[in-house]
């Protein structure tokens, strides 16, 4: 038994793991880079089943239903940037330890998890928490013209534009029962608070009231018919949708449309992925047995499992290479 | 990165037991002379980046020329990354062969996906949001 286990994990066990740092004869490499690149190339297949999924729906998705601009631009620009920044220092932290230079290691490996640590900080405290607060109302065809006024589609289609069919903004009020509803009082709250009006909140039981952002307060200016690089504050017009009109209605969470539900399905998988990084980095900077202290026995051994995390942590920047353009951009 | 024996200077590598130092000297000296290239790429990198954002918002005729263009941009990018800092540029045969099976299983899972556009399963619909 004892065999075996030293035999196929050998990792298990005290005894010498072959190819660490000598390259194999038979593939001229040492075991893990033919191991990362494996997993990468299934990583590839992961995330281009995401992708083509993504093009799938975007490709079938009806006019006026793939929408664009929603995102925040700078807020994505800034985090291409750091993680950008990250595969420098990381690239630079495992040449450190080749010209074993541990100090200057120590220095790249922190500057690198701190940009990963920056880059998940933005995603989880600021970029997904507005959208769950950030509500979308898909109006019914054959009801749009009640809301020409927010929707514009007259100017867009003489501009020949997509037609829009959604109005959004912050929920002020949902009709009764709705599972929105606490969130709707919070805003008109805040709303009240902020402007000194307290017409936000309507008698009618059926009704959604909407600050609108504003693309939806001016549909008809030609300033809106393209996005925007820095995101236009929501105005503080209201707009009173009937329920009957209403052909669905939710915050900007997976289920609002194929766009965010594809959205947060790949960004989420990304961020697990920055997330996986930074954890075998903090290994690799602390003095574990297999992290720093190994520069004491090792070096090369430590500087080859640095290349290895490395990979990983630029393939994660590849990703976010095509993430950003096709979400945020495009 | 490999260094080969040719960059090893030859006083050096003195005797039998001193090419291993000698091997990690010449690729420490090889790494520090590619340092430089690694900022550049990046630079690069962050300026395309800048340049991904501007191209966005010119008007390229229509919104699929503007994906076009965009995944141009992204495409030369992602190749940085993967010649530079992922050592692909001078690495071994083998993994290039992996990535070469990969890239061509990639492309038959876009395949899969123009077919199930081109060839929809009839009662099914995913033209809606």
């Amino acid at each position: 038994m004892s065999n075996l286990i030293t035999k196929y994990f050998p990792f298990f066990t005290d005894a010498e793991v072959p190819h660490t740092v000598s390259a194999r004869p038979d593939t001229g490499l040492y075991s893990a880079k033919l191991g990362i690149w494996l997993f990468l190339a299934s990583e590839v297949m992961l995330f281009g089943g995401l992708f083509s999924a993504y093009i799938f729906l975007r490709i079938g998705a009806e006019p006026g239903y793939w929408p664009s601009g929603l995102l925040n631009v700078p807020v994505g620009t800034m985090n291409t940037a750091i993680l950008i920044v990250s595969s420098i220092t990381v690239v630079m932290a495992w040449a450190a330890l080749k010209m074993r230079q541990l100090g200057k290691y120590k220095l790249y490996m922190l500057v690198t998890i701190i940009c990963g640590l920056i880059f998940l900080t933005v995603k989880l405290s600021y970029e997904w928490p507005a959208k769950f607060n950030h509500f979308g109302v898909f109006i019914r065809k054959d009801a749009a013209s009640k809301y020409e006024e927010f929707l514009g589609n007259k100017h867009l289609q003489d501009a020949g534009q997509n037609p829009r069919w959604e109005i959004s903004g912050h929920l002020l009020d949902a009709p009764k029962g709705s599972s929105y509803s606490h969130q709707a009082e919070h805003n008109a709250e805040h709303f009240a608070h902020e402007t000194g009006r307290h017409d936000a909140v309507t008698p009618a039981e059926n009704d959604y009231v909407i600050q609108v952002d504003a693309v939806n307060a001016n549909p008809s200016d030609k300033e809106n018919d393209r996005p925007h690089f820095w995101p236009v504050p929501m105005s503080t017009k209201l707009a009173v949708i009937s329920a009957a009109d209403v052909e669905s209605a939710s915050v900007f969470a997976p289920r609002h449309s194929t766009y965010f539900a594809t959205y947060f399905l790949i960004t989420g998988l990304h961020g697990l992925h920055v997330l996986g990084g930074i954890l075998v980095f903090l290994y690799l900077w602390l003095p574990f047995p297999g992290g720093t202290k190994l520069y004491k026995t090792n070096p090369e051994h430590l500087a080859n499992r640095v290349e290895i995390a490395g990979l990983f942590w630029h393939f994660v920047d590849l990703v976010w290479i095509f993430v950003f353009p096709i979400f945020y951009l495009l | 990165m490999s260094a080969s024996p040719s960059h090893v200077p030859a006083t050096q590598a003195t005797s039998h037991g001193d090419h291993a130092a000698a091997d990690q000297a010449a690729e420490a000296a090889h790494i520090a002379a590619h340092l430089g290239a690694y900022v550049k790429v990046g630079v690069g990198l962050l300026v395309l980046t800048g340049i991904t954002v501007g191209l966005s918002y010119v008007d390229f005729g229509s919104r699929s020329m503007n994906i076009i263009v965009g995944m141009i941009v992204a495409t030369i990018k992602a190749s940085m990354v993967a010649a530079i800092f992922m050592h692909l540029k001078g690495e071994k045969m083998t993994i290039w062969r992996f990535l070469i099976m990969t890239c061509i299983f990639a492309m038959g899972l876009f395949f899969l996906t123009f077919l199930a556009h081109s060839d929809p399963i009839m009662g099914t619909s995913y033209s809606t949001h």
